[in-house]
């Protein structure tokens, strides 16, 4: 067994140098071009970043659930504590009997969209109490049992008469409620929620997430929680990696980050947060649209859009992983020569200025 | 839900009466009626018939009353005697034609029916699951040159392959040396070869076609987000796959099921003369021919009640199915 300490170690998973390319008549479609980043036991990690940037694909990757046509490489590694050993679960066969007990069991997973994921033909009962049937036990009476006390605990009233409802007659906000309950069933050590509350309205998001918070100290569980949105990741995560275009380009914890971003586009995005009291400022956007990652060149892929961006550096060269300290890490030019105070100093202005 | 079942079978009351006068109106449209016709063929055989006598037969089956006087008449007998009226070339009850080709025709129809679903359904799952294979492209090829080719075509060349290689061209259902037998396990095994060209002609264009609705409804719900939420659970492909897309791609060829029904009935027609079918399609079309009205009315009347019963069977299957549609009745 490799990294034989690091079973002591409070790290559960482990992404390392992930790729989730995808063949078109065009080219390769780089989505996720080399990913690494730690999950800790218990703790929130956020990936954050804008639509297409593959912070999705890199969450179903980890239980390798994407379509066939992606072609996944690079390490996930899940410390199984049942077990007590370290398994890559990107060795295992897509539809194998190992990594199936590890999906919905160790590590689950909730969707986007609670309208469209769950099937419409079957009642949330049956639903929930099939991932406890496959995980758990046999008996179709406890699994109900089951399934009633965590559509209660996730704060559905009257869950003896709602379990024999259709996904229709639930609200999108119950839904999500029970998507939770369905994904907690088998008290999982992680949990990866693929912008749960994106598609749900302010308060019932709050909820959502005031809900989340409560289960992951109840549970001890860690989230992997993928989302666009800033805010939502301020309130819940201890851990943030930014993601664009595939690539990781910063990451930090929760309180470092957002006092003090160091990539460019992370200070785009802080920046683009509308703030309360300043009515009559122009929002701050970041220029440019999203590329297509279709062949791109081993360069900076924010080169287009950056504000400090350096001709014949930036879009030259293979852009570092600078590690800022020991839980700030940067991927950027600027850094390069982190002695290089001067440097540091008048970025360091911009982002005082920049007022976070 | 049993308010909703018994709204929908009366509705089948009125709608029935409307179409049977729409039925009527329409057999009478042509000029002339059978007795024209009958005097047509006489004189063409040589024949001569006398003018009066003619007249006489007009008057004895009612034939010189308006259309509307006809139709009371025809439709008073169903409701209180049963009498479905007589028919003219076969010189007998309309009732006792029908019974004489009902059987068979529904045997076959029924066979046919089955033949499509157990042979569609899990081609289309197939192509679907494994799109753009090499077997997804066999069966389209199949399933085009299935609907492509006329019927009455691929009977000849099905009934001379048969005769090539078995010396049976299989024509009829029954061989002759078991039409006044009694029904015994020869006969029916007789019966189950005889049926095997007009199921596969029959049967085939409409496979094809359910071949292309399953493909493109499953491939539709492969790509569904509950589908990702089940592999997310755990559960292995298999399972996923039937419990969940082939369960939801199914419902609208249920749909259908109601006047796929009827379509087979009606549409097997040229089939069925060239196969020399004693079923429901040569007995309309020859009494089309020879304007024999109550006997062409009575089968349409007849589809239409199947049609509609169909239609119904349909809708409280998908009910049934479908909690969704479920819901949306209970809600009105």
């Amino acid at each position: 067994m490799r990294c034989e300490d690091r079973k002591n170690n409070d790290i559960l998973l482990e992404v390392r140098n992930l790729k989730v390319h995808i063949k078109l008549d065009e080219g390769i479609l780089k989505a996720v071009d080399g990913v690494s980043f730690p999950i800790k036991r218990g703790k929130t990690m956020g990936l954050v970043g804008e639509s297409g940037c593959g912070k999705s694909l890199t969450s179903k990757a980890i239980i390798s659930i994407n379509p066939d046509i992606c072609q996944t490489t690079g390490e996930v590694l899940f410390y199984d504590s049942e077990k007590n050993e370290i398994i890559n679960l990107l060795e295992l066969e897509k539809d194998s009997a190992e990594i199936r007990d590890i999906r919905g069991k160790k590590i689950s997973m909730i969707f986007q969209e609670p309208m469209t994921a769950f099937s419409p033909l079957h009642t949330i009962g049956n639903q929930i109490m099939e991932n406890i049937l496959i995980h758990k036990m046999k008996n179709k009476k406890e699994a109900k049992e089951v399934a009633i006390n965590m559509l209660k605990r996730v704060g559905i009233a009257d869950a003896e008469k709602r379990i024999n409802q259709y996904p229709h007659e639930f609200s999108g906000g119950m839904r999500q409620r029970a998507m939770i309950a369905m994904a907690l069933s088998c008290n999982p050590d992680l949990l990866i929620a693929d912008e749960p509350t994106t598609a749900l309205d302010v308060t019932i998001q709050a909820q959502v997430l005031e809900l989340m918070n409560q289960l992951q100290k109840e549970y001890e569980m860690a989230i992997l929680f993928i989302t666009h949105n800033l805010g939502v990741i301020a309130e819940i995560c201890d851990e943030v990696a930014v993601m664009y275009l595939g690539e990781i380009v910063e990451r930090a914890s929760v309180k470092e980050l957002f006092r003090n971003p160091r990539h460019p586009y992370t200070k785009g995005l802080i920046k683009s947060i509308p703030k309360m009291g300043r009515k009559k400022e122009r929002l701050y956007s970041i220029e440019g649209n999203v590329p297509l990652p279709l062949d791109l060149p081993p360069a900076c892929h924010f080169y287009e859009r950056c504000e400090y961006r350096m001709d014949g550096i930036c879009n030259k060269q293979k852009v570092p992983e600078i590690q800022l300290s020991e839980d700030h890490m940067v991927k950027c030019f600027l850094y390069n020569n982190y002695d290089n105070i001067k440097q540091d100093n008048y970025i360091k202005q911009e982002t005082e200025a920049a007022d976070v | 839900m049993l308010k909703y079942i018994v709204r929908r079978i009366l509705y089948i009351i009125p709608t029935t009466i409307f179409i049977s006068i729409v039925i009527f109106l329409l057999i009478q449209l042509p000029p002339g009626d059978f007795l024209s016709v009958y005097t047509a063929k006489a004189v063409q055989e040589g024949e001569t018939i006398d003018k009066q006598a003619l007249e006489r037969m007009r008057q004895d089956y009612g034939l010189d009353k308006p259309w509307y006087v006809q139709y009371f008449k025809w439709i008073s007998g169903i409701i209180t005697r049963g009498d479905f009226g007589y028919s003219f070339t076969y010189k007998r009850p309309v009732i006792s034609v029908i019974k004489q080709y009902l059987g068979i025709t529904i045997m076959v129809s029924l066979v046919t029916m089955l033949f499509t679903y157990i042979v569609a359904i899990p081609i289309g799952i197939f192509s679907a699951v494994k799109q753009y294979s090499i077997g997804d492209y066999i069966f389209t090829i199949i399933g085009f040159f299935g609907m492509g080719t006329p019927n009455f075509l691929f009977a000849i060349v099905l009934m001379y392959l048969s005769f090539k290689y078995f010396g049976n061209p299989m024509i009829g259902l029954i061989s002759s040396e078991y039409v006044e037998s009694a029904w015994t396990w020869a006969k029916i095994l007789d019966l189950l070869k005889h049926m095997i060209i007009p199921v596969i002609v029959i049967g085939t264009a409409n496979t094809c076609g359910l071949i292309r609705v399953m493909r493109g409804q499953l491939l539709d719900e492969l790509n569904k987000q509950y589908v990702i939420t089940a592999r997310a659970k755990g559960l292995p492909e298999r399972r996923i796959l039937f419990k969940y897309p082939v369960r939801a791609a199914i419902n609208p060829i249920i749909s259908t099921i109601g006047w796929s029904l009827t379509s087979i009935f009606t549409g097997s027609t040229i089939t069925a003369i060239v196969l020399n079918l004693p079923t429901q399609g040569p007995v309309m079309h020859k009494a089309l021919l020879n304007q024999d009205m109550y006997l062409a009315g009575t089968w349409l009347l007849l589809m239409t009640v199947l049609t509609l019963l169909g239609t119904l069977i349909s809708d409280l299957l998908l009910a049934w199915l479908d909690p969704r549609i479920r819901y949306e009745k209970k809600g009105k």
